[in-house]
């Protein structure tokens, strides 16, 4: 499966909050992180949980305590299905 | 809608199909507690002691184990199998400059096959909800302070991947054997809230 990122792409992150399952937290939405690696091929939680199997590449990223929180020095890294990125 | 899913329908739903299929005789009850309770035996954080030791006394197995957890834990007799599926594992290494906690934020994903069941805390929502935002408050609760040069990477166990954190050997142990080092690590300081 071709993957859309690329380690080193700045990403944004979904601001959709869902009434079904999700994976993306509410913390991370609509913000901006670096991809730091690829985390394989999964089906996506949010249509699995209802039963569809899509599998779509999940990427590694990583944000910055400030665009997250407005605050802190570290860094908080996920796992992110392609469906909820878009280019930044 | 990104909440716990212990007292969920799927809970209800599991327990009612588990009933239909012992009902059409597809599914074996003592057999499906067998295979549960050989997992729960297996499941200890013993097994995250012996290969933290191991990546202490031998730089190549620490190395393949960061690169691909995975694909090392054989070395050790070791695996993420065991449940119905086998897991992801990533080893996050703390070294001088970086330290790494490791959360579940949506429910408690947790590598219990190297780490056994997780600690009451590690599923409470003060420590998901507050390790992501406020990580040097948290582990000072904890007992540990970091330097503030320190940097605080957090991994948020969010999707299909287990962390585990590599944490430093402490110093003064180079006379001690890899049992003897296995001994010396902690559930906490494979998680990340503290050091060992």
């Amino acid at each position: 499966m071709s993957e859309r990122y690329r380690e080193g792409d700045r990403v944004r992150t979904s601001t959709v909050d869902p009434d079904h399952h999700t994976r993306l937290p509410g913390y991370a939405r609509g913000k901006t992180g670096v991809v730091v690696g690829s985390d394989g091929v999964h089906p996506l939680a949010d249509l699995r949980a209802r039963g569809v199997e899509r599998p779509q590449p999940v990427y590694v990223v990583r944000f910055t305590a400030q665009e997250l929180f407005g605050r802190g020095d570290h860094t908080v890294t996920l796992s992110l299905w392609e469906d909820y990125l878009s280019d930044e | 809608m990104s909440d716990d899913h212990d007292d969920s329908p799927i809970a209800a739903r599991v327990r009612e199909l588990e009933a239909v299929l012992e009902e059409k005789g597809l599914l074996d009850a003592a057999e499906l507690d067998r295979a549960l309770e050989a997992f729960a035996h297996n499941a200890t954080p013993a097994n995250g002691f012996r290969v933290v030791a191991r990546a202490w006394v031998d730089d190549g197995f620490r190395a393949r184990l960061v690169e691909d957890a995975n694909a090392a834990l054989p070395e050790v007799g070791l695996s993420m199998g065991g449940g119905l599926q086998v897991q992801r594992l990533r080893v996050v290494e703390n070294t001088e400059e970086v330290h790494n906690v490791v959360v579940c934020t949506l429910c408690s994903c947790y590598p219990i096959a190297l780490l056994g069941p997780s600690p009451t805390w590690y599923k409470s929502p003060a420590y998901r909800s507050r390790v992501v935002s406020h990580p040097r408050e948290v582990l000072a609760q904890f007992g540990l302070e970091l330097p503030r040069e320190t940097e605080i990477r957090v991994w948020d166990a969010n999707a299909e991947t287990r962390y585990m954190v590599l944490p430093r050997r402490p110093a003064g142990t180079e006379h001690l054997s890899e049992d003897e080092l296995a001994g010396r690590v902690t559930r906490n300081g494979l998680i990340g809230t503290a050091a060992v």
